[in-house]
C-alpha cells in the first residue's frame, strides 16, 4: 500500500516531504527507542513514535523507513523538520495515540 | 553483486559530544560512500546502523570522538575512539538493556541499553578497548562479499 493511501485512510497530516508520500509501505513499527527502531524494524516500514526531535529523521534515514508517524497531536520541532527536508524522511501528524495508530494500521494492512 | 571498489578508500569524521543535531552524519556519508561503491543495500545498512550507533555513544557520553573508516573490496573497518568516561565493566555494558545514560537522554529514546549489542549484531568483528577516564576504542569489521 501506497503512504499516501494509509495517510488518506487515518486522516494524517504531512509535516515534510511530500514526494515520500509516493512509496510503498511493507508494514509499520511502533516503538519509543530509537535502537530498538534501529534494530527490529523492517525496511519500508511506517514508524509509529511521540519522539519528535531531530535524531528520528536519521534512524528512519539510515533504516529506510518509508516515513514516521508522530502521535498524540505532538509536533516536530523545527529543525526536525527542516532536516526531515533535506534527507527526504516524510514526517506524517495524528491526534491519535500509538496504540490507536497501530491498530488501525494493523488492520488495513491485514485486510 | 561485487562492489567496485578499486583500492583502498578512507576517511574520518570528527564528533563532538554533546552535539545531538549533528548525530547521524558520519552515517549518512559512509552510507553514500557505500551506495557510490555498488555495495549490497543490506550491508549499507548494517554498516549505517553500527556506524550511528557508534557516533551517539560519542554525542551521549564523551567529550570528543573521532571515527575512521577503511574500505577494501572485502571489508569496511570502521574504529570510533572517544575522549569519554571509559567503560568499568565491559561485560555488563554489552549486556542488552544496561545503560549509564541520564535521564534527559533516555526521554529522547537513547539510553536503552541497545547501542553496543546493535552495533556487535551488525558487525562481522567486534572488539571494544576501554581505559576509565581516559576513554574507549570500538572497531568494528563487516564484510562486504558474503
Amino acid at each position: 500500500m501506497k503512504l499516501s493511501e494509509l495517510a488518506e485512510k487515518l486522516s494524517l497530516k504531512i509535516a515534510s516531504h511530500t514526494e515520500g508520500m509516493n512509496g510503498n509501505i511493507t508494514g509499520a513499527y511502533s516503538s519509543d527507542l530509537l535502537s530498538d527502531v534501529m534494530a527490529n524494524s523492517k525496511v519500508g516500514n511506517v514508524w509509529i513514535t511521540l519522539q519528535t526531535h531531530i535524531n528520528i529523521v536519521a534512524v528512519a534515514s539510515l533504516k529506510g523507513l518509508a516515513g514516521i508517524i508522530i502521535v498524540g497531536n505532538r509536533q516536530p520541532q523545527p529543525e526536525t523538520i527542516e532536516k526531515a527536508e533535506a534527507e527526504k524522511v516524510t514526517i506524517l501528524t495524528t491526534s491519535h495515540t500509538a496504540y490507536e495508530t497501530a491498530g488501525q494500521i494493523y488492520q488495513i494492512l491485514s485486510t | 553483486m561485487t562492489p567496485e571498489i578499486n583500492g583502498n578508500v578512507e576517511g574520518s569524521f570528527q564528533l563532538i559530544g554533546g552535539n545531538f543535531t549533528n548525530a547521524g552524519e558520519a552515517s549518512t556519508q559512509l552510507k553514500m560512500k557505500l551506495f557510490e561503491f555498488g555495495v549490497d543495500d543490506a550491508i549499507i545498512r548494517r554498516a549505517a546502523i553500527a556506524t550511528f550507533e557508534a557516533e551517539m555513544n560519542v554525542i551521549i557520553y564523551a567529550a570528543a570522538g573521532q571515527l575512521h573508516y577503511y574500505i577494501t573490496p572485502e571489508n569496511i573497518k570502521i574504529r570510533v575512539e572517544d575522549m569519554g568516561p571509559g567503560i568499568e565493566d565491559i561485560e555488563q555494558a554489552m549486556q542488552e538493556g544496561y545503560s549509564t545514560a541520564p535521564e534527559w537522554v533516555r526521554e529522547m529514546g537513547w539510553g536503552a541499553g541497545m547501542g553496543l549489542p546493535n552495533m556487535k549484531r551488525n558487525s562481522d568483528e567486534f572488539m571494544i578497548e576501554s581505559v576509565v577516564g581516559e576513554g574507549t576504542t570500538v572497531h568494528m569489521t563487516i564484510n562486504l562479499n558474503e
